[in-house]
């Protein structure tokens, strides 16, 4: 690999500042007495502190799953303190009591916020480690009847909404870090769309993780009711440390009759060192039901940070008619590693998926797309459409694709089609010998590359992440 | 064509390039003035896309000895894309596929970026547009050439027209054509070698690498050189591809006339 491809990578993280702020944290360790302790601080029903309770319980009969294709150190869950908030001087009534520190921070970011927030047509509901800061155009969505809010203010505004749906699409057992969620989240966002509305604005909540050695576990529901629409935006950084945090969120999203839901991520925590020290571990769990008929569920992710991803964004096709999409770019970097991908469960008649998929590997990084596409039995006329196209920049990284299908109707219709290219030496010569250096060419190729995938993104969020993925293979090529 | 008034552009002296350990150019002396077409012949093997590619400045060769000045700049002091910036344009033997770049997408930067270093205007998509239209009627090319990828799924004809079209666009100060007539059917052929003599003048200079007189039938060149093993070892005029299409290489061999390597 020659030395113009090796610098393109190497860029130090722009999000890695610490904000100082006091913080109340939890003390390190996981057992009942933390569990207790969380729900108490956030003055929890009696029910939300069963659930919690229970999945504690089935996680402590679980273990880590190792069937994914990652490598890291075994993580100590003892270690980690499950609870931290920064410490409020009095209640917020306005963004102008704010901490100023933590404004500034959202401004490093580039939180869209105050008049940005407007103009871009978003409305904000911040997460800083865990605990909801500050939420925008409330008064405005709730004209409609739209809740958007922290999942703790849903707890106590709205309890018997977040009791119906909570753990329905993700049960408390699902998984080993979907039940350590259950028992430990703090916070999160919460979105209800009522009957009929179709959400005029974008919503969006930015993740920040804060605290060296805190795990982050945000719990998200979004429901949109019969004939609702609404597109949510979520991105995600954190600061540099040297020691690994994980980050271990669950989202659920619910689709009834003719609703739509539309889920988009942009995630760029910090990825470590260019020797791989630090960074955080992001083991996640989205899933959406696509309950009613003709209803829909779309992700759309672009996952450039971490230093191990491990997500399937899936939907679960039960309305007769309903649609389910998964349009993902990932891309890895030096010692990144990423195992990502979809689960497509087709159980109503008629119901439709499409998969596209596109991993981008430079350095020592792998990737692997690793897709899960199942036609039950009573899915009359299913379809499904796949494509995972993988990308190598320089010779040193990996790519991988397990693709799984499982048809069980004979009138279903599944198509795989995949592919792997390579950024060669050859392409940067005829860019160079048409003037273009070998940086242009590479956002050039990477964003043709990934082109189907933005395209699905808002239009703010498309821009944002053609120029993070520029930045972030900025010195691989060489 | 020769003038009296011309401006050398190119001069190489006693180049030698190697690639993986192995000496490929094995001191070539070449000058080339403004106004000037010249033709390199050779069989497969003897090193005239190399030198083609060492001009561009491909990374995968290292210049080894000698000299190369363009227009009084040493040019081995400049990146590949300098090169291009200052007016080196190579039109593939091999025009290299870039799949999910729009052909506009990828003329357009190329254009701005050389205009730019060049201290010109840029043109904005719908201005660049008329632009490389026109150019296009030049060749001959379909419209929707344009929304294709860059040379993905083109034919052969249709890549080296997209070279050609590109060489229109950057105006170069030295052009050099690897096998540009190599794949294209006669009426393509035509349009190429109308193309290019159309983007010839006075003050600027092409290097034809060829196998085939058949091309040198419809751009005439100045000189014509013969390239064997890494070396230039005949130079002569118009005729002597004529020679060499009756009479085959090993003819040089049994007539050692000079073999000096430099023109004029
Ligand atoms: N990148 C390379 N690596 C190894 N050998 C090469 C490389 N490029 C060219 N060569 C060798 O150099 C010689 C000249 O090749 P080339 O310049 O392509 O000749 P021509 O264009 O005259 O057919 C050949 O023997 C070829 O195998
Ligand atoms: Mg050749």
């Amino acid at each position: 690999m020659s030395a113009v491809l090796q610098n393109l990578v190497n860029q130090p993280y722009r999000h890695g500042f610490v904000t100082d702020i006091e913080s109340e944290i939890a003390p390190k360790g996981l057992n009942e007495e933390t569990i207790r302790l969380i729900s108490a601080k956030k003055n929890e029903p009696d029910w939300l502190l069963d659930f919690r309770l229970k999945a504690y319980q089935k996680w402590l009969t679980m273990s880590e799953p190792s069937w994914q294709n990652v490598h890291y150190p075994k993580i100590d869950f003892q270690e980690i303190s499950y609870y931290a908030a920064p410490k409020p001087k009095k209640k917020l009534a306005s963004m102008d009591e704010v901490d100023p520190e933590l404004l500034r921070t959202f401004e490093k970011l580039g939180v869209p916020m105050h008049e940005r927030a407007a103009l871009a047509g978003v409305a904000v509901d911040v997460v800083f480690d865990s605990v909801s800061v500050a939420t925008t155009y409330k008064e405005k969505l709730a004209e409609l009847g739209i809740i958007f809010c922290s999942i703790s203010e849903a707890v106590q505004k709205h309890p018997d909404l977040v009791r119906e749906y909570i753990g329905a699409v993700v049960p408390v057992g699902d998984n080993f870090y979907a039940a350590l969620n259950s028992a430990v989240f703090t916070d999160g966002s919460f979105c209800y769309i009522p009957k009929g509305i179709k959400c005029p604005m974008d919503l969006s909540t930015y993740f920040r993780i804060n605290t060296e050695g805190s795990g982050q576990f945000e719990r998200t529901l979004v429901i949109a009711e019969e004939g609702a629409s609404v597109s949510y935006l979520e991105g995600c950084t954190a600061p540099q440390f040297d020691t690994n945090q994980l980050h271990a969120a669950v989202v659920e999203l619910i689709a009834m009759d003719n609703a739509d839901i539309k889920y988009s991520t942009v995630q760029n925590w910090y990825a470590g060192d260019e020797n791989g020290i630090g960074g955080i571990y992001n083991f996640v769990t989205k899933r959406g039901l696509a309950k009613g008929v003709n209803s829909r569920i779309s992700w759309t992710q672009v996952e450039t940070g971490a230093a191990i991803t491990w997500k399937y964004p899936s939907c679960i096709l039960r309305g007769d008619n309903s649609v389910g999409e998964f349009y993902s770019v990932a891309v890895t970097n030096h010692h990144q590693q990423a195992d990502t991908g979809t689960k497509m469960i087709h159980l109503g008649k008629n119901t439709r998926s499409t998969i596209i998929s596109k991993g981008i590997s430079a350095g020592k990084s792998n990737s692997s797309y690793r897709g899960l596409v199942r036609i039950a039995p009573t899915a009359e006329n299913a379809r499904n459409f796949s494509q995972c196209d993988s990308m190598l920049v320089g010779n040193q990284c990996g790519a991988h694709t397990f693709p799984y299908i499982q048809v069980r109707n004979h009138s279903a219709k599944v198509e795989h089609e995949a592919s792997t290219s390579k950024i060669g030496e050859d392409q940067l010569f005829y860019f160079a010998q048409r003037g273009i250096d070998a940086e242009e060419a590479v956002s050039m190729i990477v964003n043709g590359f990934c082109k189907e995938v933005f395209q699905q993104l808002p239009m703010e969020f498309a821009v944002e992440a053609t120029k993070l993925l520029s930045f972030k293979l900025e010195g691989s090529v060489g | 064509m020769i003038n009296n008034d011309s401006q050398t552009i190119l001069d190489v002296q006693n180049l030698h390039a190697s690639t993986q350990g192995a000496e490929i150019l094995k001191g070539i002396n070449l000058t080339v003035k403004s106004g000037e077409i010249h033709a390199i012949m050779g069989l497969n093997g003897s090193g005239k896309s190399t030198f083609a590619k060492v001009l561009a400045g491909h990374p995968d060769y290292e210049v080894t000895q000698g000299t190369i000045q363009f227009e009084q700049h040493d040019l081995l002091a400049l990146s590949s894309e300098e090169r291009a910036q200052a007016g080196i344009f190579l039109a593939f033997q091999y025009p290299i596929e870039i799949p999910g770049v729009a052909n506009s997408q990828f003329l357009r930067l190329a254009y701005n970026t050389v205009q730019t270093n060049r201290g010109r205007e840029e043109l904005d998509p719908l201005e660049f547009d008329d632009f490389v239209r026109e150019k296009m009627k030049l060749l001959e090319m379909k419209p929707d050439f344009l929304d294709r990828s860059v040379n993905e799924g083109f034919s052969g004809g249709e890549k080296k027209r997209n070279e050609i079209l590109q060489m229109a666009l950057l105006e170069p100060k030295l052009g050099i054509l690897d096998e540009t007539d190599s794949g294209l059917d006669i009426d393509a052929l035509k349009i190429v070698a109308k193309g290019v003599n159309h983007l010839s003048n006075k003050d600027n200079a092409i290097i034809l690498i060829t196998h085939y007189q058949r091309l040198l039938e419809h751009i005439v060149p100045d000189y014509v050189h013969v390239m064997e093993a890494g070396r230039i070892i005949r130079t002569g005029g118009k005729e002597l591809a004529l020679e060499l299409e009756t009479h085959g290489y090993d003819w040089l061999h049994n007539n050692p006339k000079n073999s000096a390597g430099a023109s004029a």
